[in-house]
């Protein structure tokens, strides 16, 4: 209280002419902010534990209560915005660094929204998905630049490893010990279901999910955590993370309360001890260390399966992309500045980075120029939150997008951004037993599975209406993009036209 | 036949199928006129502790002996569903004593009552099982007793 108080920024509004007082609410909220009152015989409320993650609000049955922002406000100023002097009062209060979760919630421009795209009139016909055939599969790898032919004359069929997706999709990296055992088990569940695939991120790989391994991307990050041969050989790809986009240039910490039982086991470190991913692998300091990790992971897998390198997006993102196309990497995953994380310090989340619209087009554009474009796939991600930023993204040269945000939404997440509490009432973000089971898998791999059917409907109806029956014919198509309300400079980066151009 | 099957290791204790249930047999139309204000009388109980909860209800018994220990002839079995004529009960609490599930319940007039799968009420299906907001009480056809 006092010099330290800052009013609580949700309020919550009960109706008290519909509560039936079944105290749903109070035990669904780890929060602890609903209680019963025996003496008054009604339900209360302390605001100053909420978090606005809407749990009550979903499973109360009477629809008796809503969670608003206070409009408890400190005298209007442009410069001093109230969340800025509060991250002072808090800075002040705890001598720390700021801790946030998910993706940044500023409000950087977001460029699929100033992106249209076309469709076919008159002159050259659409197509319809529902009674012509679309193609939405993808393979990712390093693809061959000529036609080879043996002595005999055929052609040589060899490929380097690939992969191949249902459709231009995958799960991007959460780790178990982030997510819950069952979130993990639903990503893992629905990517085998859908013919896509899911990514372990830099936590091991629990012993349950070897199973959907052919599903599975394993990465290698700096910490290591949960690598070994088995683990190596598990999936059906090998990432190297350099970079995320929420927090590029720094490395993880996983705090050692949460380092228990089967997360201590997977990522291979004693219960209790902090897990501490440096910011840098500290045997990569140039594209040749990473040319050896690469090669050395593939010497471990028998070069059988491909290897993606992945990084933030930042200033010279092109240069970087391209001596990681050099290095022997097969895919190149880059996270836009819009990305996700579990924690991140705030400042690093909403400062450092890049948007991945502008990365995408740059990178794209200059292996196309160095003729190195054929030597590794493309995924991109950071904020991928519709079935159009994937049609606008393959459009800009992708082959496929990484989404993790989306997932967890169709999961039950509603971005209160508070994971890093590990109090997660919807089961997702949490390792607390009673919390982890309120995601039942069956539920959450089937919204899973439904989110990306309908995804992938409305990709089909898209590239119809462009006249385009494969998304191999979209990709780098950038013909199909116009601007709308871009400066010249944000255009020529992106490589497209303004709209009515 | 179908019945309605709990997998305790994805009951949450939230209590909403209690309350389900005792608005889907009301016969009122809206659950604040139904229950507020008023204890509940459920045919559906959530049981456990603070680690494990399960919801617990008729198992709709293949021989069950509730039927045989009513002495009013109450209880009967209408095709496989165990259901109770609410007007011939006379309130001995015998069935309460042999019931090894502890689904019988009195109501607010001490009258017995047992759930009937939400069949005779408008809900159609059990109430307990729509509502479930994590799956963890099925309606479903087992093959077994």
């Amino acid at each position: 209280m006092g010099v330290d108080f800052i009013y609580p920024e949700f309020e919550v509004i009960r109706n008290e002419s519909r509560c039936i007082a079944c105290r749903v609410c109070e035990r669904q909220c780890a929060n602890e902010v609903h209680f019963f009152s025996p003496e008054r015989g009604i339900m209360m409320s302390d605001e100053t534990k909420c978090v606005d993650c809407q749990r009550c609000v979903s499973l109360c049955p009477t629809r008796a209560l809503k969670i608003i922002r206070s409009d408890c406000a400190l005298r209007e100023n442009a410069n001093w915005p109230d969340s800025t002097i509060k991250e002072i009062y808090r800075q002040a209060s705890s001598g720390g660094v700021l801790l946030s979760s998910m993706g940044t919630p500023k409000a950087y421009p977001v460029y699929w929204d100033k992106i249209v795209i076309n469709a076919s009139q008159v002159t050259n016909p659409s197509i319809d998905p529902l009674r012509e055939p679309m193609e939405t599969r993808v393979t990712l790898g390093k693809k061959p630049d000529k036609i080879r032919r043996g002595e005999d004359g055929r052609i040589v069929y060899e490929l380097p490893p690939q992969i191949s997706l249902s459709m231009p999709i995958l799960f991007s990296a959460m780790s178990y010990g982030s997510l819950s055992y069952n979130a993990h088990a639903s990503l893992a569940r629905a990517a085998e279901e859908l013919g896509i695939l899911y990514n372990t991120g830099e936590g091991g790989l629990h012993e349950d999910f070897y199973c959907y391994g052919p599903n599975t991307i394993v990465q290698v990050a700096s910490g290591r955590f949960g690598v070994h041969m088995d683990y190596l050989k598990a999936g059906s790809a090998i990432e190297i993370k350099i970079g995320q986009g929420a927090k590029p240039g720094i490395g993880g910490h996983l705090p050692g309360t949460k380092i228990v039982g089967d997360i201590s086991r997977t990522r291979m470190i004693p219960e209790g001890t902090d897990a501490i991913s440096p910011a840098p692998h500290h045997d990569i300091y140039s594209i040749e260390d990473l040319r050896q990790l690469v090669f050395s992971l593939k010497e471990a897998i028998n070069y059988s399966k491909p290897i993606i390198v992945k990084v933030a997006a930042v200033h010279n993102i092109a240069a970087i992309a391209s001596g990681i196309a050099r290095s022997g990497a097969d895919i190149i995953a880059i996270d836009g500045i819009r990305g996700g994380t579990g924690a991140a310090p705030t400042r690093i989340r909403d400062n450092v980075g890049i948007p991945i619209e502008l990365a995408l087009a740059a990178v794209d554009q200059r292996l196309r120029e160095e003729g190195i474009r054929n030597n590794v796939s493309l995924v991109i991600g950071g904020s991928v939150r519709s079935s159009t930023d994937v049609v606008k993204a393959i459009a800009l040269g992708a082959d496929a997008c990484y989404i993790a945000t989306s997932a967890l939404l169709a999961l039950g997440c509603h971005l209160c951004r508070t994971c890093h509490t590990g109090k997660c009432n919807w089961g997702i973000a949490t390792q607390n037993p009673e919390l982890v089971k309120r995601l039942n898998p069956d539920i959450g791999s089937k919204r899973l599975v439904n989110l990306m059917t309908a995804w992938r409907h409305e990709i089909m109806e898209l590239m119809g209406g462009m006249g385009i029956n494969s998304i191999e014919a979209l990709r780098g198509n950038r013909l199909m993009l116009r601007g709308v309300g871009l400066t010249e400079k944000e255009l020529e980066i992106l490589g497209i036209s303004h709209a009515g151009e | 036949m179908k019945r309605v099957y709990v997998d305790e290791q994805w009951c949450l204790g939230c209590h909403l199928c209690e309350y389900n249930c005792a608005f889907a047999n009301s016969g009122l139309p809206d659950m604040v006129l139904a229950l507020k204000g008023k204890p509940i009388y459920p045919r559906i109980h959530i049981e456990g502790h603070d680690k494990i909860t399960y919801a617990v209800s008729c198992r709709h018994c293949e021989d069950p002996i509730c039927v045989k220990s009513c002495i009013a002839g109450a209880i009967s079995k209408d095709g496989e569903v165990v259901k109770i004529d609410r007007s011939r009960c006379v309130s001995c609490y015998t069935c309460i004593l042999v019931c090894p599930y502890g689904a019988l319940t009195p109501d607010e007039n001490g009258v017995m009552q047992k759930c009937e799968l939400c069949l005779e009420n408008a809900c159609g299906e059990p109430a307990c099982v729509k509502g479930c907001p994590n799956r963890a009480i099925i309606y479903e056809e087992r093959g077994e007793a």
